[in-house]
């Protein structure tokens, strides 16, 4: 997983609360046998609407969601996750996510950071003023800059240490690959083996 | 809702068991020697355990997203030489000389050979004599062995503890670690002893020990348990009837169950491709022979069965406890006292459009399936084909018979068991998961009523509408003869002749 301190980009204002998984992509895309390209599958529903925020021209490459409450409810779906990263998403902000989508944001390196509802409204208004504008989220700092304001966001500081260490679970084992080498040197000759073929 | 007789309940030890676990040199059960023996790093503050790989099975549904998560962060396999791959649960049974039919089946086999070519995985494809179901093929190559620990993105992983194994199933982010790191974390388990004393009597086989067990403790009853089957009606078992006792594990929710090895064990590795040979042999052989649990380790919780007892199982329901001797009647949801039972019972018997007190002998079935990691190996082919030898399968019921792997397959043949089948009027297929799980072709049509070996009977498992009731070969094969629900006592008093192993059931004539 890459490590996370600063993201910057396109903002989007996305004013809904209670977005569930399904929502953010619906099942039929869970048959596909990857774990990327689920770019097309992020908000297929809504996305049908020529209306809607991501089909506007100064939405086309977002950073960062800026959303409402309750987001990423529902199914567990790890899939709603990858839709959001495989489409450019490297942040969410939003005053409460679901706990599952919050764990899966964790693993996959899209960070999630939580602002309260009025703080939402005035990121949102400063957006909307100018469509298309930039920000930055600093994780380091743990701060969403729009425009002029700069405001503070929450994050756990266990998901904050491995997303600043670039740590998903495998990175976290693979700090003791020392003593995963060490195992592999004492491990007896007759135990199984694959390869060569016999 | 079990008719198990001299059976005690599960009686829970944990507190004795601490007391014990407190000496320094304390004695150990066969699950906590190889739990410790693989420990890479003790994990400190209620932190998991690293636990060391030493066998990665692999197949095509849980791996896809694993290889990709790989790719995506730019790790090769850590150890491709203890990782092998297998085409089992999309595969079709017939015409595995032709392009996959359905698009998405394809594609997900399609998916494991790229990854499995780019990440210098072994695999054995559909048509290559190794091909199988993956619990099938790890213990037939060898590679399966006492010991060890074993994980698969299968729940039916629990196959390879009849090894004297810890064998695991994963979820695909767990496929992904191991694939990675050849580790997991783990958090350590607690014990279960299940001690099945006596002699099976004739006709009555692994598949009703294991169907009997989970009767007796529930589906969740090993929960959080790695359970231990021990007593002599286990060390009379072959390593086919420990392996179909294993695999269902699972069934009692249960993560891992396991056998201690011993010479069977032992005489069915010896000679196998990967099992260790020469100097080596007897090395690990004398290692083995430490890893039985010791006699005054203490178990968390202890079952005991009386193999006398017991009768040739079946289920009558939607979940595997849900089952009861096949000479008993549908149990009434009536008498069930615990609410949320007898809720399950009556959404169940509306499921299997079953109404109480009818005899499960009078149940009349649709299609007989002789297959899945549970029972398809050599073992349970031959006692399938030893009742229908000279017979012809009940009008009406479609019968199909899937050797669990190619090489299982082939050994079959050699023995004339596809002649049997098909003289029988029974179809003869290519291996697979096939008709266990409705993934692939194989399924039940709605409302199917099918007398399978497999090991689930969840709503809409082998098809949707279909309806399981789980079975031994032996009842299998005495269905797909009457076409109901039957035994082999059943054939006997329609005076029809049986093997000479089932000489000694009243009125047989062999």
């Amino acid at each position: 997983m890459e490590k996370v301190s600063t993201i910057t980009g396109v903002a989007v204002p996305f004013r809904r609360s209670n977005v569930d998984t399904d929502q953010i992509i619906p099942a039929v895309f869970l048959k596909r046998v990857t774990k990327t390209g689920y770019e097309d599958a992020l908000f297929s529903a809504w996305r049908q609407d020529p209306e809607f925020i991501l089909n506007r021209p100064e939405y086309a490459s977002p950073r960062i969601l800026i959303v409402g409450t309750d987001f990423g409810t529902g199914s567990s779906r790890e899939h709603a996750v990858w839709a959001l990263r495989d489409y450019g998403f490297a942040a969410v902000i939003s005053p409460k996510f679901a706990d599952i989508f919050r764990g899966n944001s964790g693993k996959q390196g899209l960070l999630a950071g939580v602002v309260d509802e009025p703080t939402v409204e005035r990121l949102w208004a400063e957006l909307e003023a100018s469509p298309g504008m930039s920000a930055t989220v600093d994780l380091i700092e743990r701060t969403v800059t729009v425009g002029a304001i700069t405001v503070g966001f929450e994050i756990d500081d266990y998901t904050r240490w491995r997303l600043l260490e670039g740590l998903d679970d495998i990175g976290l084992t693979l700090r003791d690959e020392q003593a995963i080498t060490n195992f592999e040197a004492r491990r007896e000759s007759w135990r199984p083996t694959t390869l060569p073929a016999r | 809702m079990t008719d198990v007789t001299d059976v005690t309940d599960v009686t829970d030890v944990t507190e004795a068991s601490a007391t014990v676990n407190a000496g320094l040199h304390r004695p150990r059960t066969l699950a906590e020697k190889v739990w410790e023996s693989h420990l890479v790093a003790k994990g400190a503050n209620g932190e998991p355990d690293l636990l060391y790989i030493d066998l990665h099975l692999v197949h095509e549904v849980t791996s896809a997203q694993a290889f990709d998560g790989l790719r995506l962060a730019g790790r090769p396999v850590r150890r491709p030489d203890l990782t092998i791959a297998t085409e089992d649960h999309n595969t079709p049974t017939l015409a595995i000389d032709k392009p996959i039919a359905d698009p998405t089946s394809r594609k997900q086999i399609e998916t494991l050979r790229a990854n499995c070519a780019e990440f210098g995985v072994r695999l054995h494809s559909l048509g290559d004599i190794e091909q199988g179901i993956v619990h099938v093929v790890g213990p037939q190559l060898g590679l399966t062995m006492p010991g060890i620990t074993v994980v698969c993105g299968d729940s039916h992983t629990s196959t390879h503890g009849a090894f004297g194994a810890l064998a695991m199933g994963i979820g695909t982010s767990e496929v992904e670690h191991v694939l990675a790191t050849q580790t997991l974390p783990l958090t350590p388990f607690k014990t279960m002893a299940i001690t099945v004393e006596g002699e099976l009597k004739p006709g009555v086989t692994a598949k009703d020990i294991i169907l009997a067990v989970i009767a007796k403790i529930g589906t969740g009853g090993g929960q959080g348990y790695v359970l231990e089957y021990r007593g002599s009606a286990i060390r009379a078992l072959s390593m086919d009837g420990r392996m179909t006792i294993c695999n269902m594990s699972i069934e009692a929710g249960a993560r891992a169950g396991m056998v201690a090895p011993d010479e069977i064990t032992y005489a069915y590795l010896k000679g196998r491709a990967h099992a260790p040979d020469g100097a080596e042999w007897q090395t690990a052989v004398d290692y083995w022979n430490t890893l039985a649990t010791d006699d005054d380790a203490v178990f968390d919780a202890e079952v005991f069965l009386d193999a006398n007892e017991l009768e040739p199982f079946v289920t009558w329901g939607t979940n595997p406890g849900q089952g009861i001797s096949l000479s008993q009647n549908v149990p009434d949801p009536a008498t069930m006292i615990d609410p949320n039972e007898r809720a399950a019972a009556e959404r169940a018997l509306t499921y299997m459009d079953l109404t109480a007190g009818t005899p499960m002998k009078q149940i009349a079935v649709d299609v007989v399936f002789m297959g899945s990691c549970t029972n398809s190996r050599l073992d349970d082919l031959r006692a399938f084909a030893s009742i229908i030898n000279g017979q012809t399968k009940a009008e009406g019921v479609d019968v199909i018979v899937v050797p669990g792997s190619a090489r299982v397959r082939l050994e079959a043949e050699a023995e004339g068991i596809d002649k049997i089948v098909e003289a029988f009027g029974a179809e003869w297929r290519f291996a697979g998961c096939s008709m266990c799980l409705g993934m692939n072709p194989d399924q039940l049509e709605p409302g199917q009523r099918c007398a399978s070996t497999s090991n689930r009977n969840f709503e809409g498992r082998q098809g949707k509408g279909g309806r399981t009731h789980l079975v031994s070969p032996l009842v299998a094969a005495a269905t797909a003869i009457r076409g109901t629900l039957s035994s082999v006592s059943d054939l006997i008093a329609d005076g029809i002749a049986v093997d000479a192993r089932f000489a000694t059931i009243e009125g047989a004539t062999v």
